[in-house]
């Protein structure tokens, strides 16, 4: 089925039970728990993991099959969330033609910065997506929002008004986003016992639209041209010699990633439908790249890791302030749990940069395959006291997570 | 004729900024081949530096004043600094006063330990992987680098005043008989980088410890080979462009306060000036710094921006992007260098 074999079935298989079962599988804590703020099954959190790991997805297909390090993907992932806040509020909010729009017109966005980009490798080649990114982010900002031509309402983000065409709105059409009538903000709230588990629709949607791109991905890196792309990264002169130009490849490797940043960000504007300039700057294409390498690059389910937990950590680790570390070190002399709660502070709550800053920095030291190696290192080393005869292992094989 | 003076000399100081940095960047990616996006948390440390000395030098003791009352009657509370206790009230407030440019003082020590740690602990074991591991790693300890400010010292810009005998505006127009009027802290800037960058050349043309960095730049295996530890020479070179990058952030405090991402907005201009002037090419960086910065002032003017709305903003980026293709060696690289 799918054209794919057993190992990358089976990969798909997990993915896909995993985002579907996604209400269920983060909201493992009864609601009224002291642990319930580690949930993360709510909507606005569970949108944002599959549509990041869109966007890693995406970018492991540049960066992981042909080494090329663009620091300037932030921008096709704004440019398409203009162009689908356009779409809202030209035609009428159905998501479908503003996520056709934002991908169509991120991946030529992306052809004619690829087009450039690419005719230099190594630094040059990050160094001038930087600044064309930068320079995306400038024109979002300031120069494409004067009252002449208004294209992206600069500071305060575009947005749709009440008096905009909206052509093809009906009249009863829900004033939000929708699938052909069904409200991305619709959610269903299932109750069982303690727990509550949310399922809403504009999760569904993108969690649907991430197994298709997941799926590419396993296709793209299967097919004779992710053979070829993996080629160019490792010996891009070698391929010159023996005669063949690896520009349309590159290129294209470019573009889909493009098309995949302009498809995460229009689902951006699907589920909330406002685009602002501070999409596109520059730590926001940083941020991509920490999600690809701390995860894994070249991996296929790396970036979707690296992508969850990254904003897993964003959104929980930020949260706990100092009365909830005093509750966990409770148990401790006073004067201890002080102390160790002094030291735990600075690295949590507002803090949690510091440590995504520190983890990325011992992933790309120790383990430049990211979490998936983590994994098969942890993997293979209890294998091997298995196979020693130690029958100490417990079996904990699961990705360090 | 005044107005096109003015705007050099508000593209110099923002330009003296870009080619302190990109110096520094250069004299790193010259000498060991790593480019670092660190570069701008050094800026950023070297401008906190002077925001610590100026918060060290203002910590005071009470004292309760009986022959004064505030206005509830109380005894006044009089705050006194401990330099004015200890050198008296008048020195002590000259210091005070002159916190920046003291700050010089300790940058320097410190960016040299901050340079040479930073490479002997991290950078050193990057050099045989490929160029996007040190770019990341530096990136990474850039953020590192930006948090911990951050945890200290707040989000916040803190203002750090320049001395009240530089604060102000001086008319620089009179030598040549026109009427330009300037901030001295901005001339006193433009005139500390250029004795930096004058400096640094000086130190790399004239004695036998830059002679040999220069050898080391041109091939580095016949040095080596030479029998002459290159690698501490250069280890020394990485602490020194740590050292320029913080006393540039040192002075610039008075311009710009400092926040913990001053650094990260610098990093991607400095980029493209190293670029446009030529990877490794020492000239080329301080010659596109202060182009780069010149053009930007005369396209923040006012007769630009009506003209093409933002022109400011896009304009380095834009030239960056034409030189690139055009010149991909940049104004004065050498050829064959990093031309790939």
């Amino acid at each position: 089925m799918f054209g794919l074999d057993k190992k990358d079935k089976s990969l798909l298989a997990i993915v896909a039970i995993l985002t579907l079962l996604a209400p269920f599988i983060l909201n493992p804590f009864p609601t009224d728990s002291a642990m319930a703020q580690f949930n993360a099954g709510y909507p606005d959190l569970m949108q944002r993991f599959v549509i990041f790991g869109i966007f890693a997805v995406g970018f492991n297909i540049l960066f992981g099959l042909t080494g090329y390090l663009s620091f300037g993907h932030a921008a096709f992932l704004g440019v398409g969330s203009y162009s689908a806040v356009w779409m809202f509020k030209l035609l009428s909010y159905n998501i479908i033609p503003a996520i056709i729009l934002a991908v169509i017109i991120a991946g030529l966005f992306s052809l004619l910065i690829g087009f450039v980009s690419l005719r230099r490798s190594g630094i040059y080649f990050s160094i001038l997506t930087l600044a064309f990114a930068q320079m995306s982010f400038a024109l979002a900002y300031s120069v494409l929002s004067n009252p002449k031509f208004n294209l992206t309402n600069g500071e305060t983000g575009l947005q749709v008004y009440n008096d905009d065409p909206q052509i093809l709105q009906g009249a009863n059409a829900p004033d939000l986003p929708h699938l052909f009538g069904l409200s991305m903000r619709s959610t269903y709230t299932m109750e069982i016992g303690p727990w509550a588990f949310d399922f809403n629709a504009g999760y569904y949607v993108c969690a649907v639209i991430m197994m298709v791109a997941f799926y590419l991905a396993i296709r793209i890196f299967r097919s004779p041209f992710g053979m070829m792309l993996r080629a160019v990264k490792s010996n891009q002169q070698r391929m010159n010699y023996t005669g063949l130009n690896t520009r349309p490849y590159t290129l294209a490797a470019f573009v889909i990633s493009g098309m995949y940043a302009g498809l995460a960000g229009g689902l951006m504007a699907a589920m909330d439908p406002l685009a602002g300039a501070e999409r596109m700057q520059w730590t926001a294409s940083g941020e991509v790249v920490l999600m690809t390498i701390l995860g894994g690059a070249g991996t296929l389910i790396g970036p979707v890791l690296g992508a969850g937990f990254i904003k897993y950590f964003e959104n929980i680790f930020s949260k706990i302030n100092d009365n909830v570390l005093h509750g966990w070190f409770a148990f401790l002399p006073d004067g201890l749990e002080d102390f160790v709660v002094t030291i735990i502070h600075p690295f949590v709550g507002k803090g949690w940069h510091l440590t995504l800053g520190l983890m990325f920095m011992m992933v790309v030291i120790f383990l430049p395959g990211g979490l998936v190696e983590g994994g098969q290192r942890l993997a293979a080393w209890v294998r091997g006291k298995r196979n020693k005869g130690k029958d100490k292992t417990t079996g904990k094989t699961e990705p360090a997570e | 004729m005044d107005a096109i003076l003015l705007q050099i000399l508000n593209g110099l100081d923002k330009g003296s900024a870009y080619a302190l940095i990109a110096l520094g960047l250069t004299l790193i990616f010259g000498t060991l081949g790593v480019v670092n996006f660190a570069h701008g948390a050094l800026f950023m440390i070297g401008a906190f530096c002077a925001v610590t000395l100026q918060r060290v030098l203002n910590l005071s003791f009470e004292t309760i004043d009986e022959t004064q009352k505030d206005f509830l009657g109380n005894p006044l509370k009089v705050k006194t600094p401990y330099v004015e206790a200890w050198f008296g009230p008048e020195a002590g407030a000259w210091i005070i006063d002159w916190a920046v440019p003291l700050a010089l003082v300790i940058a320097i020590p410190i960016m040299l330990l901050v340079g040479y740690v930073m490479e002997r602990g991290l950078i050193k074991h990057f050099y045989k992987r490929p160029h996007a591991d040190q770019i990341l790693v530096t990136f990474g300890l850039a953020i590192v680098m930006q948090e911990i400010v951050k945890y200290f010292f707040g989000a916040n810009p803190i203002q750090t005043p320049p001395p009240d005998a530089l604060n102000g505006v001086a008319n620089v127009g009179m030598l040549i008989g026109m009427d330009i009027v300037y901030p001295v802290w901005r001339i006193v800037y433009f005139c500390f980088a250029t004795l930096i960058i004058g400096g640094i050349f000086a130190f790399l043309q004239f004695t036998t410890f830059g002679m040999v960095v220069r050898a080391g730049m041109a091939d580095r295996e016949t040095v080596g080979l030479l029998g002459i530890n290159i690698d501490r020479r250069f280890t020394i070179m990485f602490g020194i462009a740590a050292a320029v990058a913080g006393l540039a952030g040192v002075m610039y405090g008075p311009i710009n306060p400092p926040n913990y991402h001053m650094g990260m907005d610098f990093l991607v201009l400095s980029f493209v000036v190293v670029v446009v002037g030529g990877m490794g090419s020492l000239p080329g960086a301080v010659l596109a710094g202060f182009l780069l910065g010149i053009l930007e002032s005369f396209a923040s003017t006012t007769w630009a921006t009506t003209t093409i709305p933002g022109i400011n903003q896009i304009i380095i980026y834009l030239v960056a992007i034409i030189v690139l293709l055009t010149r991909p060696r940049g104004l004065m690289g050498r050829k064959g260098v990093m031309e790939e």
